[in-house]
């Protein structure tokens, strides 16, 4: 039985559509995050979940139960919230038992899951403290502590690390995995960040415009996106997306890519493709390699080197990075730290011909 | 019970809902029916067109009022803008004792307008007040007598009014200087821009809005005042010092002519009308806080 | 450097004239108030009284003439005390609940009924005064001081609505929404969440809740009766009672008493009446 299912739902304010027939799955112990670019609809989703948001027209089901129209505090569900939103009148101790105490838990069972969480979460110390004498981080985690007080069927994550500092941030990150992990619990979690979505997930649904992109995990996300918004949105640096021409050659693929100067690059993808004449080709920096000497290389990039011109040099510690252009886009390559690669010369680089995507040009679907 | 949690907030509304729409909107119609009626002594229902308007314009007393009104609220205003924004800059330069200047400033408006009237009264009246005094000094000839001329009464309520609220203006516009983003001001002072430069071409033009919301409360103010005249003159000499509020208020409760209270009431609800609803409009407008 | 000390001199000479002007009318009252009513004959406006005496202070209290009735102006100001309290309180309470609905319940069709309670703060109370007299006569409540409360109330809520909802739109949503999850409703979040964080804004309301009905004398004029007259009506008909010898220095203490709550309430919470009369006039 699914934790959460959502079905054909549907969100508009009048004429304008929030959500376009959402339509999502998950099992008990999934970390589902969704991610977009802000105004994509993904809290507003989140929102209908927890039911702090009417919807108009779909179900929500938690644990088996159509919970459309049920009041939040009826749904089993507890939520962490981007401002982290702790009650500021009220003790920490008192912000994580508020709930219990709404819901007329006897105090000696309050006490005991206070302790628990408390200790859990390594806050024992602030207890007595009221949010606002509080950092970041101590907020943040009391804000998950009264989620966790809840022990609810699902966790309902609204952007909680987007207010911190970047050094916290990852490292709350880790943490919220582990908890995930020991606790075996079941997380929606919305972000706008892709490095979140892709260390903490187990399956993505990636949002524009209130309509899913794609579902997936985060592999498959990366790997194989569906469309050329999701290989923009997701990585970083971002995919390179490069205007590319095709010709069917017997049994395999020939591809050509203008260099800007002189001859277009020219390689051949060893499987035969049904694609139209004019592609876009998506391919990760990680996936364009060095073509200095073989060694190194896969397999599967062996055939696709060629000369281009590289603009920029940008060394980042483990990796160097290379901008050149191709087919009129700057395209970066994920060199070698100690890469002998120089601006302003031409250098050779090479494709991993086995982690290509294509792309129509037309309606940005993928094609392969 | 799901129907009652969800409607809560509109049945915790719904009182005030129907009492502002009773006792504001309900009884604005009111006044409007009975201004447009024969009514005198006791309201009469029956429609009978602007009659009243026409007696109301054609009435030398609402004439006064009317002239007054311009008058007086004019020169309060513009006397009110001129010294709270004065003192404002004035107390703006880092002075000392700044906190006490300003509750010195400030108190007269904590003060009720029949408090005010009564004291003014007392001061300027020319037989023991500020003309006496000053004679005594040995300026014998010295006359101000405003009070007790019917062509100069009327500044006497503005001397008053101006007395109250010019502290109230300073408040206002020293809340303005204050909230005036400093780097601007640190970046004209290192471009050697003077300081009084720095006020007229820097400070004072982000400050428009204060001075819309001030010129609102004061014509309001003015357009209200009624108890500053009952005080300080109760309208005389005569009717010299008559405004609308206090024509008003002498139709409907010493007259006993409905009718005129009522349109008289309306000229002074289309008056405020013309000048806040555009106010608020604008206020409510573009600010949208969800 | 010369000019600019001088400049500076002149800067704090206006600021004292100006301080002076301010103050004059509160000294010559006070001055006015402590002498016998030979000394005001002879002596100046502006000297001190070379003989303080209290005799006008008591007249004032307990036994000048308003109209006809020789009480003084005491059961006059426990007329407003009785009218001031209530109202100040059940307008405060029930702007604190509209406010939140404002600021955080947001439905269909609030934000114009809220721009029409705003607009009705800035009616000229002369177009209700007349549908106002008969509708307290149909009440019941004509000439009473619970009447007053209740007029002090209607016209009193649109302003403390406008301060609650101000200063409620400046608490996230997010608080709400926790604890809807966390299971509160309406009521508890406001007493549980919103009300523990609203002194300053209460305190707000109070004053200027407080100086408005004090010094109200529109409505005490029009809708009391002999009984329930409030202190502004009875200190006007102090000073104009025809009845004896004009007795300034009596007129000056009744003006002083009728004054002194509002003022102590000035000296002591100056900060927050300033925040009600800027708020009144600048949203937000």
């Amino acid at each position: 039985m699914p934790i959460l299912e959502i079905d054909h739902l549907q969100k508009a304010y009048g004429e304008t559509h929030i959500l376009h027939d959402i339509n999502i799955s998950i099992e008990e112990g999934d970390f589902l995050v969704l991610v977009g670019p802000s105004g994509c609809g993904k809290s507003t989703l989140l929102n209908c979940i927890a039911g702090l948001e009417p919807t108009t027209g779909g179900k929500i089901s938690i644990a088996g139960r159509d919970v459309t129209g049920v009041s939040p505090k009826d749904r089993d569900i507890a939520m962490v919230f981007q401002s982290y939103a702790l009650y500021p009148t009220m003790s920490v101790a008192k912000n994580i038992t508020f709930g219990m105490k709404v819901r007329g838990v006897d105090k000696a069972t309050q006490e005991a899951k206070l302790a628990e969480v408390s200790r859990q979460l390594q806050i024992e110390q602030l207890l007595n403290r009221k949010p606002g004498q509080l950092s970041g981080g101590q907020r943040q985690r009391v804000a998950m502590g009264r989620a966790l007080v809840r022990d609810p069927r699902l966790f309902l994550f609204d952007e909680p690390l987007s207010n911190l500092d970047a050094k916290l941030r990852v490292s709350m990150r880790t943490e919220i995995k582990k908890l995930h992990q020991d606790l075996n619990a079941s997380i929606v979690y919305v972000t706008h960040d892709q490095i979140e979505a892709m260390t903490l997930a187990t399956k993505i649904v990636v949002m524009k415009g209130g309509v899913i992109q794609q579902i997936g995990t985060p592999a498959e996300i990366y790997n194989r996106p569906a469309n050329m918004f999701v290989a923009d949105f997701m990585g970083s640096p971002a995919m390179n997306l490069i205007p590319a021409r095709v010709r069917a050659e017997g049994g395999a693929t020939r591809i050509e890519i203008d260099r800007g100067q002189g001859d277009p690059l020219v390689f051949t993808d060893p499987v035969a493709r049904d694609l139209p004449a004019e592609i876009v080709l998506g391919v990760r920096p990680e996936d364009i390699h060095e073509a200095t000497g073989t060694a190194h290389l896969p397999d599967a990039a062996r055939q696709s080197g060629g000369e281009v011109m590289i603009d920029v040099v940008e060394p980042a510690g483990a990796d160097t990075f290379a901008v050149t252009h191709l087919g009129g886009k700057p395209v970066t390559a994920r060199l070698r730290a100690e890469s002998a690669v120089r601006p302003k010369q031409m250098f050779p680089l090479a494709f991993d011909l086995s982690k290509l995507s294509y792309f129509s040009p037309k309606d940005g679907q993928r094609l392969n | 019970m799901e129907w009652l949690e969800r409607n809560v907030p509109k049945l915790v509304l719904a009182p005030s809902f129907v009492a502002i729409l009773i006792f504001v909107y309900g009884f604005i119609a009111w006044t409007a029916w009975i201004s447009l009626t024969k009514s005198r002594l006791m309201p009469k229902y029956e429609i009978d067109g602007f009659g009243q308007f026409e007696r109301l314009f054609a009435a030398p007393r609402w004439d006064v009022a009317m002239n007054n009104l311009f008058i007086f609220g004019g020169l309060f205003i513009v006397i009110s803008m001129v010294i709270g924004l004065l003192l404002a800059i004035f107390l703006d330069q880092r002075i000392r004792a700044e906190g006490v200047l300003r509750t010195v400033y400030l108190y007269p408006m904590a003060l009720s307008l029949i408090v005010t009237g009564t004291a003014w009264k007392w001061i300027l009246n020319p037989g023991l007040g500020i003309q006496e005094t000053v004679r005594g000094w040995g300026f014998e000839s010295f006359t101000f007598d405003w009070l007790i001329k019917p062509e100069m009464a009327i500044y006497t309520v503005v001397l008053a009014a101006v007395w109250q609220a010019s502290g109230f203006v300073m408040a206002l516009f020293l809340a303005g200087l204050r909230s005036v983003d400093t780097e601007i001001i640190r970046a004209a002072q290192v471009d050697g821009i003077p300081n009084h430069r720095i006020y007229s071409a820097i400070i004072i033009p982000t400050m428009a809005p204060i001075f819309l919301s001030a010129f609102i409360v004061l014509a309001h103010l003015a357009i209200k005042a009624f108890d500053l005249v009952i005080a300080l003159t109760n309208g005389g000499p005569g009717y010299s010092t008559d405004l609308p509020a206090t024509y008003m208020y002498a139709m409907a409760f010493s007259r006993g002519d409905l009718g005129q209270a009522a349109s008289s009431a309306m000229v002074m609800m289309g008056v405020i009308f013309a000048i806040v609803v555009p106010y608020l409009y604008s206020e409510l407008r573009p600010r949208r806080d969800h | 450097m010369t000019t600019n000390t001088l400049l500076r001199w002149g800067l704090y000479a206006v600021l004292i004239l100006f301080a002076a002007f301010y103050l004059m009318p509160l000294f010559v009252m006070l001055t006015t108030s402590l002498k016998s009513l030979e000394e005001i004959r002879t002596g100046g406006l502006l000297s001190l009284p070379r003989e303080i005496t209290f005799a006008p202070w008591a007249e004032a209290w307990s036994t000048a003439c308003a109209g006809t009735q020789c009480e003084g102006l005491r059961p006059f100001f426990w007329n407003s005390v009785l009218m001031a309290v209530p109202a100040v309180a059940i307008s405060t309470v029930v702007g604190a609940l509209n406010g939140y609905v404002f600021a955080q319940w947001q439905f269909r069709g609030a934000n114009l009924f809220f721009a029409a309670i705003l607009f009705g703060c800035f009616i000229p109370f002369q177009v209700v005064l007349l549908p106002m007299a008969q509708a307290l006569g149909f009440l019941g409540l004509a000439g009473s001081i619970p009447g007053l409360i209740f007029v002090h109330v209607i016209y009193g809520i649109g302003f403390t609505t406008l301060f609650f909802r101000n200063y409620y739109v400046t608490i996230p949503q997010e608080l709400v929404r926790a604890a809807k999850v966390d299971g509160a409703g309406f009521f508890r979040i406001f007493f549980a969440i919103f009300l523990p964080l609203s002194l300053p804004i209460i305190t707000v309301s109070v004053i200027w809740q407080f100086t408005q009905i004090w010094n109200d004398f529109l409505f005490g004029v029009s809708f009391s009766g002999p009984g329930s007259q409030p202190v502004t009506v009875a200190l006007n008909n102090i000073v104009n009672s025809t009845t004896g010898v004009k007795a300034y220095n009596v007129d000056m203490a009744a003006a002083i008493i009728a004054a002194l709550p509002t003022l102590l309430v000035y000296v002591v919470a100056g900060k927050y009446f300033i925040r009600g009369l800027t708020a009144g006039s600048v949203k937000g």
